[in-house]
């Protein structure tokens, strides 16, 4: 059995920013990733990000990316790619494998940043092909450079759904409308005007009723929904497509920190079941951090800064920073979390999230 | 042939292509890139159908593209249930639809 001083299972934004920040104190950090490169979601992620200069605002979701990967070099973080985490067992024993292979690494600290899925919708015609994720779109257009179709339907106008549909013109393809449920757009106003920009309507309170073809997707069929979100009988309306997008939220990967026994929360807000963890992203069960979208649903930015937290944690729980200076650091990196909870969508998030922003202990 | 590839992009650039290979679908030749994953290659050629499920038979084909919810898994050289989505092709793979839950060859 191999051991390790800090184990970081996932290499999106936070296991990769954890990673580096830990090893920069002197850390000996392994990173665990089930894909065949590290970066998570950040490599399709092609759009300028927001906040200010401190969070890589301006800068591409992608090229963070690459700048992650040059410092987790430089910072000698190895890396265990095409390597599954399937359990956590007693005594901070992590199940790996690799291939064919079945591995346990022992690690003194566990930081988990397992990520997030995308939610489905269920309505007739949802297994079609054709019917996907906004986020598989995305990977298909802007990683592996393919279209899916020609002609795009989403559901759900929040960040991603508007996002991903800008893209999907980037690509070359065309999208009929994006369908929102709410009367309200759920996205920030400024992708949402990129959008609409381009001619692409949004359709608020409207919602799909039936996606149609043979053996892929033909057309979808929407409609438009009363106050009380109920469908408005004869507003059905047709349009012809070969791709229905849904984008309507993510929900934590908790499995690893199920199988820890890790106490939880219920939060819908943040997407569901979240574990419970103090400002220094420790769970419930020792030697357990967490950080980023595992933690309740956010950005790529803010889950930069959980793994920092996360990873300058670890390095003084295990004597590689002074408590003083520990301290000094954590300080900076809570302040820039704040800064980006701020303003009317980050506000939600940040009400929601201070209870866990309560001093060091662990509180609901 | 024109593809569903996005081979100019204003953000991405031109598309950079790894080497040439051949892979056989369903008993037919086609070109594929390396480092390409088997499905962007098969949707690339508009090939939406990887699989049919197996009580109704229904068509299913690729949702979450990040390996996580095995509805495009097919065939591969022999095996079934493989996650087309996150394996990348290479030279000779034999890749073929996959029905209810495959057969090992």
């Amino acid at each position: 059995m191999k051991t390790v001083e800090v184990a970081v299972i996932g290499a999106g934004p936070a296991g990769i920013a954890a990673s580096i920040e830990a090893a920069k104190q002197g850390v000996e950090v392994v990173l665990i990733d089930e894909n065949n490169k590290p970066g998570g979601q950040l490599f399709k992620q092609i759009h300028k990000f927001f906040g200010s200069k401190l969070h890589m605002a301006g800068i591409r979701g992608i090229n963070i990316a690459t700048k992650l990967l040059e410092e987790c070099e430089k910072f000698k973080v190895k890396t265990l790619l095409n390597t599954v985490a399937f359990g956590l067992f007693e005594k901070n024993k992590i199940g790996l494998v690799n291939e064919d292979r079945k591995s346990i690494l022992q690690a003194k600290k566990i930081i988990l940043a397992t990520g997030a899925s995308e939610n489905v919708l269920n309505f007739p015609g949802w297994t079609l092909p054709g019917v996907m994720g906004a986020g598989a779109l995305q990977t298909m257009m802007n990683v592996n450079r393919v279209l899916p179709g020609k002609r795009i339907l989403m559901i759900g106008s929040g960040n991603v759904g508007l996002i991903v549909s800008y893209q999907a013109l980037q690509a070359g393809a065309e999208v009929l409308a994006i369908v929102e449920a709410a009367s309200q757009i759920g996205g920030y106003g400024v992708h949402a005007a990129k959008i609409r920009r381009a001619g692409v309507p949004i359709l608020t309170s409207h919602t799909v009723q039936e996606v149609f073809g043979n053996d892929c997707v033909e057309g979808a069929i929407i409609t438009k929904l009363d106050k009380k979100w109920k469908p408005i009988l004869g507003s059905e309306k047709k349009i012809k497509v070969d791709v229905v997008c849904l984008s309507v939220g993510l929900t934590p990967l908790t499995e690893l920190a199920w199988m820890a026994k890790c106490e939880f929360i219920f939060i819908p807000a943040l997407g569901g079941n979240i574990p419970m963890h103090n400002w220094n992203m420790e769970s419930s069960k020792k030697d357990l951090y967490i950080a980023g979208d595992l933690t309740g649903i956010e950005e790529a930015s803010t889950a930069l800064e959980e793994g920092r937290l996360a990873g300058l944690a670890v390095a003084e729980s295990l004597g590689y920073l002074k408590s003083k200076e520990a301290s000094k650091r954590k300080a900076e990196v809570r302040e820039r979390l704040i800064a980006l909870r701020g303003g009317p969508f980050g506000e939600l998030r940040r009400k929601l999230k201070e209870p866990f922003m309560q001093g060091d202990e662990i509180k609901k | 042939m024109k593809t569903f590839r996005v081979e100019n992009h204003p953000i991405l650039g031109k598309l950079k292509k790894g080497k040439k290979v051949k892979i056989v679908v369903d008993g037919k030749e086609m070109d594929a890139y390396e480092g390409e994953m088997i499905a962007s290659a098969l949707l690339a050629y508009g090939k939406r159908i990887f699989r049919y499920t197996k009580r109704y038979k229904k068509p299913r084909g690729v949702f979450c593209a990040i390996g996580r919810c095995t509805d495009c898994v097919m065939i591969v050289n022999g095996v079934p249930n493989i996650r087309t989505c996150v394996t990348p092709v290479e030279e000779g793979m034999k890749i073929e639809t996959q029905k209810g839950l495959g057969r090992w060859r």
